[in-house]
C-alpha cells in the first residue's frame, strides 16, 4: 500500500454518512435504512452506540493521517436531521479535538424540511453547524407524490425562515426535475418558488432512475412514464437562466451559487482534494487510495466495536485513473479545464464542440475548455469522446 | 448374412466390372439418408458395430450438426447377393443434398448407373429430390425408389408409394419398404441393387479415362481426389493428366474407401476410388475433370465438365479490423478445399478492409461463413448476399458488377441480370400464397402439376435476386414450412434496374448500396432509412438518412441531436462508479465505424445488413 503522505497534503474534509431515515423515498437507492428494517421502534435508541462507532472511525482516522487541518464537515445521508443535536456536536468535538478543524470551517448539515424546530436549530448552532441544506425537490404536490415525499411545500418556506432567525448565514436546498408526471410550467412552479426562498445556493438535479429502486420497477412495469429527455433537458435550460437572472451563478452541473454561496465541501469531490468518509458506506480518498465502508450500519459498528477497520474495498488510483477523474470531474465544473492540461488528440477531439456550442468558444479561445449550457447537458458524451 | 470378410471379398484392381454395382442415394436433408448408408455399412461388415458412430460418412463438424452432406464420398462394399449367391462389389457414391451444389450432384450421378430415390415415407418427395430425380433420369440412371422410415408412427407408404410410382413410372408395388433406423428391408435393397442396377461397361484396355466427382483437401495428404473409372486402369506411381487443366501429377497412392482408406494395386474399369497426388489445392483437380494417363494419353475426355460459376456475392469484413490477415489467411485455407468458392480484397469505406466473396448460392455463403467463424474464431459481419449484374453502357462498353456500390451512376443502356428457374413443391392448400409471392417477386408462372390429389408441383422463372432476398423464409412461414424450393440458373434477362444508395448527413454508406428493381426503390428505400433510424444511436448533431437513386432523393428519416447525455450527481461515492464506466466503455469503443462524422454501432451493421435470407433455415435437423 502507498505510504500516506500525511505531512504534504494538508487538509482532509470530512463527510459523516448518517444511515437513517424515517422511511424510504421510491427513487432514493442511498444506502439508508427505517427504522422497520433496523427492528427498533425508535430511532433514538441506537443513535447513541451508532455516534460512538462514528467517534472511533474519526480516532482511526487520526491515526492514518495525522492532525490535518479540516476545512469542511459535512452530515449527509439518510437524515441527519433525526440525528439529535447533542450527538451532532459530539462528531463536532471530536474532529476539533483530534484534527485542527480551521476557523471558519465549514460545516453543512442535510435536513428534513417537516422537523426542524427553533431549539434544534439553535443548538446545532452552537455546536458549530453553519450551513444547511433541505431536501425541498418539488414544491408541486403531484409532483412530490411521484417521489414518494410527504412535506407540505409550505413547511420548506417556514424551515427555511426558522433557519435564518437562528443566524445560519448558509442555506440550499435540492430539486428534483424530470419526474414522472412533471410538466414544464410545474417545474417553472418549482423552481421559481425555490429562487424565491432567502437562500444563497440550490442544488437541481434531473431524476436518477436507480436500478433496484421502487421507482425503477414502477417505470418498468409501466405504471410511471419518465418524460423524454429532451424535455428533461429543456427545463435544465429554462432554470439555468432563471437561476443566473436571480443571481445564482452555475458552477458546477447540478450546482448554482450566489458570490460566495458555493459549497466548499462538494467542491473537495471535484477538484480532487481529500476527504474521510466517516459512517456505513461512506466512501475516502486519500493519498490516491480511494475506499469505502461497510455498508450496513450493524456490520460497521460491530467492526469498529472490535477494533477493527470497517473498510470493505479499496482502489488505489493509478496515474492513468486520476487524470480520467481529473477530466471527468473537472469538465463539470465552470472553471473548466486549462487547454494546456490537454494533450493535442483531445483538444482535436473536442474542437468540433466548439463549433457546434456546446464549448464556450470564448473561453476556448482564452485557453479553457468551459461547456456551454447545451454543452453541459452532454458533458458524459464530451468526456467519452475526449477519454475513450 | 450375406457379408463377405473384406479380405476374401474381390480385390480392388482385380474385380471384374460384372461383379460391380455403382450408386448412389437421391434423398432430402432429414429424410434419412445418412442413417440407411450407415446401416449399409454396418450390413456388409465393413464397420464393425463398436466403431460405428452416427453419420459415419459425414465428416466435417458442420455437416454432422447440420444433418446434411456438403461434399460427396465413396465407400466400396463387398456383397453376397441373397438371390443368385454371387460375390458383388457396391459402390455407394453420396451425394450432396442441396441446391446450390447440383453440379457436383450430377458428377456425383455420372459416375454411377443406379440410384436409390429415397422418400421418407412420413413426408412424401421434396422439390430438391425431385430436381435430381429428373437429374438421374437425365442420365439415364436405374432408379429404385425407396420409401424409408416405414417403422414411424405417421408413416403412409401406401400413399407416397403411389406418388413415386407416378414419378419413376413403375408399379406402387415396386417401391422398397425399409427402415434405416431398424433395418427392416435393407439387405432386401441391397440385393435389389445387384439385381436391377447393370454393371459398368468400359475397355479394360483402351487409354485410361476416370471421372473426378469429389476432390477433398486434407491436411496431411493433401488433395484427396475421388474417381471413377471408365476405361483402362490406373496404377500407383503412374504419371496422370488432367484433361481439361492439362496439369499433370504423379499417383503417389491409389486405393478405395472401405469406408477407410486402403491403398490398392490400382483401380479398373467400373471401378471408384481415391488418388492422392501430393497437390495441394484442389483448383489443380477439379469436379467433372477427366484423369487420364500421361504417356497415354485418352483422346477425349468424359463429358459434362463445367467450371463452378459463383452465383451470389457478399463481402466479408472482420468485425475487429486487425483481423484482417487471419481472414485471408483463413480464406485462402479454405479454397484449398473448395473450388467454387472465389474471392478478392475489397474496402468499405464503412466497414473497412475485407472481402468481396462469391459463391455457388446462400447455402454455400452460410457454410463458408460458418466455417471462417468457427474454425478460424472469426466475428465478421456480411454485407446483404447480391447476385452477378451485366452493365451495358450507353457508350457501348460492358461491365460486370458484383458489389453494388459499383453500379455505374447514370448512362446505363441495359442491365442483364441472372434468371432461375425455380420449383416448388407444396401442399394444394398454399397454391394460391406461394403464386402470389412469386408475382410479388417479378416470377412468371412457367406450368404446375398434381403429384397427388393434395401435392402440386409449381414452376417458376424468376430473378435469383429476388430468391437471395428473403425468399426462403417467407416461403416457408407462408406455407408453414410445408413448401419444398429447388431453382436452377437458366441465363440471364434484361431488367429494370436501379441502385439505391442509402447516405448518412449526405454521405454514401458503401455497404448498404442495393440494386433493386425499380418498382421497389421506393419500399426499399423507405425500409432502410426506417430501419436505420431505430439502429443508430442520436448524434450530438442532427443526421439525415436519405436513400436515393443517382441524385434522386426517394426516402427521408431524421435521427434528432442528442440534446441530453449526463447523469446529474457526481459526489464522493459515485466517482469510482463513473470512472470505471468509462473504462468500460473505452472497451466498447473498438465497436463503433465512423461513417464521415456519424459514430455507427456494429450491431446496427450487422441488423441493417440481414435480410434474413439465410437459404438453409429450417432445412437443418435441428
Amino acid at each position: 500500500m502507498e505510504k500516506p503522505r500525511s505531512s504534504a497534503v494538508g487538509a482532509l474534509s470530512f463527510y459523516i454518512h448518517i444511515p437513517y431515515c424515517v422511511k424510504r423515498c421510491g427513487y432514493c437507492d442511498f444506502n439508508t435504512y427505517t427504522p422497520q428494517e433496523l427492528n427498533t421502534a425508535n430511532l433514538s435508541l441506537i443513535t447513541t452506540p451508532f455516534i460512538d462507532a462514528v467517534l472511533r472511525e474519526i480516532e482511526m482516522a487520526k491515526k492514518f493521517v495525522g492532525a490535518l487541518d479540516v476545512p469542511t464537515i459535512f452530515f449527509g445521508g439518510g437524515t441527519p436531521s433525526l440525528i439529535p443535536s447533542s450527538e451532532i456536536a459530539r462528531v463536532i468535538s471530536k474532529v476539533r479535538g483530534e484534527f485542527n478543524l480551521e476557523p471558519g470551517a465549514e460545516i453543512t448539515l442535510e435536513a428534513n424540511p417537516d422537523t426542524l424546530s427553533a431549539s434544534y436549530l439553535d443548538e446545532l448552532v452552537v455546536a458549530g453547524v453553519n450551513r444547511i441544506s433541505l431536501g425541498m425537490q418539488s414544491a408541486v404536490p403531484h409532483v412530490l407524490a411521484a417521489l414518494d415525499r410527504t412535506h407540505d411545500p409550505e413547511n420548506v418556506i417556514k424551515a427555511c425562515k426558522l433557519v435564518k432567525d437562528a443566524g445560519i448565514d448558509h442555506l440550499s436546498v435540492d430539486l428534483i426535475y424530470g419526474v414522472p408526471g412533471e410538466t414544464i410550467e410545474d417545474w417553472q412552479t418549482s423552481y421559481e418558488s425555490a429562487l424565491s426562498l432567502p437562500i444563497d445556493h440550490i442544488s437541481a438535479y434531473a431524476l436518477i432512475v436507480e436500478t433496484g429502486t421502487k421507482l425503477a420497477a414502477r417505470v418498468k412495469r409501466g405504471e410511471l412514464l419518465i418524460p423524454p429527455d429532451d424535455e428533461t433537458a429543456e427545463k435544465y435550460l429554462t432554470f439555468d437562466e432563471a437561476a443566473q437572472q436571480r443571481g445564482f451563478n452555475w458552477y458546477e452541473l447540478s450546482n448554482w451559487a450566489k458570490p460566495g454561496g458555493e459549497c466548499r465541501h462538494n467542491i473537495t469531490y471535484w477538484n480532487g482534494s481529500q476527504w474521510w468518509g466517516v459512517g456505513p458506506g461512506a466512501h475516502s480518498y486519500f493519498a490516491g487510495k480511494r475506499w469505502w465502508n461497510v455498508k450496513h450500519p450493524n456490520t460497521y459498528q460491530n467492526a469498529l466495536a472490535s477494533g477493527n477497520s470497517p473498510e470493505a474495498s479499496s482502489e488505489l488510483l493509478s496515474e492513468a485513473n486520476k487524470r480520467d477523474e481529473f477530466v471527468m470531474l473537472q469538465i463539470r465544473m465552470s472553471e473548466g479545464i486549462s487547454l494546456s492540461d490537454l494533450t493535442q488528440e483531445e483538444m482535436a477531439k473536442v474542437a468540433k464542440y466548439r463549433d457546434s456550442g456546446h464549448i464556450e468558444g470564448a473561453n476556448w479561445d482564452a485557453g479553457h475548455l468551459v461547456l456551454s449550457r447545451t454543452g453541459r447537458l452532454i458533458a458524459d458524451r464530451i468526456v467519452r469522446e475526449m477519454l475513450v | 448374412m450375406p457379408a463377405i470378410p473384406l479380405n476374401k471379398a474381390p480385390q480392388p484392381s482385380k474385380t471384374d466390372p460384372a461383379q460391380i454395382r455403382n450408386f448412389c442415394i437421391i434423398a432430402h436433408i432429414d429424410h434419412g439418408k445418412s442413417t440407411l448408408a450407415d446401416r449399409m455399412l454396418g450390413i456388409t461388415g465393413v464397420v464393425e458395430a463398436r466403431n460405428m458412430r452416427e453419420q459415419y460418412l459425414d465428416r466435417m463438424d458442420i455437416e454432422r450438426e447440420r444433418g446434411i452432406t456438403i461434399k460427396s464420398q465413396a465407400v466400396r462394399l463387398p456383397w453376397k447377393s441373397g438371390i443368385d449367391g454371387k460375390e458383388y462389389i457396391l459402390n455407394m457414391i453420396d451425394t450432396p443434398g442441396h441446391v446450390d451444389f447440383t453440379y457436383e450432384v450430377s458428377r456425383s450421378l455420372a459416375a454411377c448407373e443406379g440410384a436409390i430415390l429415397l422418400v421418407d415415407c412420413a413426408q412424401g418427395i421434396e422439390a430438391q429430390t425431385l430436381a435430381n430425380l429428373y437429374l438421374a433420369m437425365e442420365n439415364e440412371l436405374t432408379i429404385i425408389p425407396v420409401l424409408n422410415k416405414i417403422d414411424l408412427p405417421a408413416a403412409q407408404p401406401d400413399k407416397f408409394a403411389e406418388e413415386l410410382a407416378k414419378l419413376v413410372g413403375c408399379k406402387p408395388s415396386d417401391c422398397l419398404r425399409v427402415s434405416g433406423k431398424t433395418g427392416a428391408g435393407v439387405e432386401e435393397l441391397l440385393d435389389q441393387i445387384v439385381a436391377q442396377i447393370p454393371a459398368p461397361i468400359g475397355s479394360a484396355n483402351a487409354p485410361a479415362r476416370a471421372l473426378i466427382f469429389d476432390s477433398v483437401y486434407d491436411t496431411y495428404r493433401g488433395v484427396v481426389t475421388y474417381v471413377r473409372v471408365f476405361d483402362g486402369k490406373l496404377s500407383p506411381r503412374e504419371q496422370i493428366q488432367m484433361v481439361s487443366t492439362g496439369v499433370r501429377h504423379e499417383l503417389l497412392d491409389i486405393g478405395v474407401i472401405s469406408p477407410e482408406p486402403v491403398s490398392s494395386a490400382g483401380i479398373g474399369v467400373g471401378e471408384v476410388g481415391y488418388l492422392i497426388t501430393g497437390v495441394k489445392d484442389v483448383r489443380l483437380s477439379r469436379v467433372g475433370d477427366t484423369v487420364t494417363s500421361y504417356h497415354n494419353p485418352a483422346k477425349e475426355a468424359l463429358g459434362g465438365y463445367k467450371d463452378p460459376k459463383p452465383m451470389v456475392f457478399s463481402g466479408l469484413y472482420p468485425i475487429d479490423g486487425d483481423d484482417y490477415p487471419i481472414l485471408r489467411d483463413a480464406l485462402d485455407k479454405l479454397q484449398l478445399n473448395d473450388a467454387a468458392l472465389v474471392y478478392e480484397p475489397e474496402t468499405s469505406v464503412a466497414l473497412g478492409f475485407g472481402f468481396r466473396c462469391g459463391f455457388l448460392g446462400l447455402l454455400h455463403m452460410e457454410i463458408v461463413r460458418e466455417r471462417l467463424e468457427r474454425e478460424f474464431n472469426l466475428s465478421l459481419i456480411s454485407t446483404a448476399p447480391n447476385v452477378v449484374y451485366r452493365v451495358f453502357l450507353e457508350d457501348g462498353s460492358e461491365r460486370t458488377v458484383t458489389n453494388p456500390s459499383e453500379y455505374p451512376n447514370g448512362k446505363v443502356a441495359r442491365v442483364l441480370e441472372p434468371i432461375v428457374k425455380a420449383t416448388i413443391l407444396s401442399p394444394t392448400d398454399y397454391i394460391g400464397t406461394i403464386m402470389e409471392l412469386c408475382q410479388s417477386r417479378r416470377g412468371t408462372l412457367g406450368g404446375m402439376d398434381y403429384l397427388s390429389e393434395d401435392r402440386v408441383e409449381i414452376r417458376y422463372t424468376l430473378p435469383l435476386a429476388e430468391i437471395v432476398f428473403d425468399f426462403f423464409d417467407q416461403l416457408k412461414s407462408r406455407t408453414k414450412g410445408y413448401a419444398s424450393l429447388d431453382y436452377e440458373p437458366i441465363g440471364e434477362a434484361e431488367g429494370d434496374l436501379v441502385k439505391v444508395d442509402i447516405l448518412l448527413q449526405g454521405d454514401t454508406v458503401d455497404a448498404f448500396s442495393s440494386i433493386v428493381h425499380r418498382d421497389k426503390s421506393y419500399p426499399y428505400g423507405v425500409m432502410m432509412t426506417t430501419k436505420l433510424r431505430e439502429l443508430i444511436p442520436r448524434q450530438q448533431f442532427e443526421v439525415p438518412i436519405q436513400a436515393a437513386i443517382g441524385a434522386k432523393i426517394i426516402a427521408r428519416e431524421n435521427i434528432r441531436a442528442i440534446r441530453k447525455d449526463v447523469l446529474a450527481k457526481c459526489y464522493g461515492g459515485d466517482i469510482t462508479r463513473k470512472r470505471k464506466l468509462l473504462e468500460k466503455q473505452k472497451e466498447g469503443k473498438k465497436r463503433m465505424k465512423m461513417v464521415g462524422k456519424v459514430e455507427v454501432p456494429q450491431e446496427a451493421f450487422i441488423a441493417a445488413l440481414s435480410t434474413n435470407s439465410d437459404g438453409e433455415s429450417g432445412k437443418t435437423k435441428k
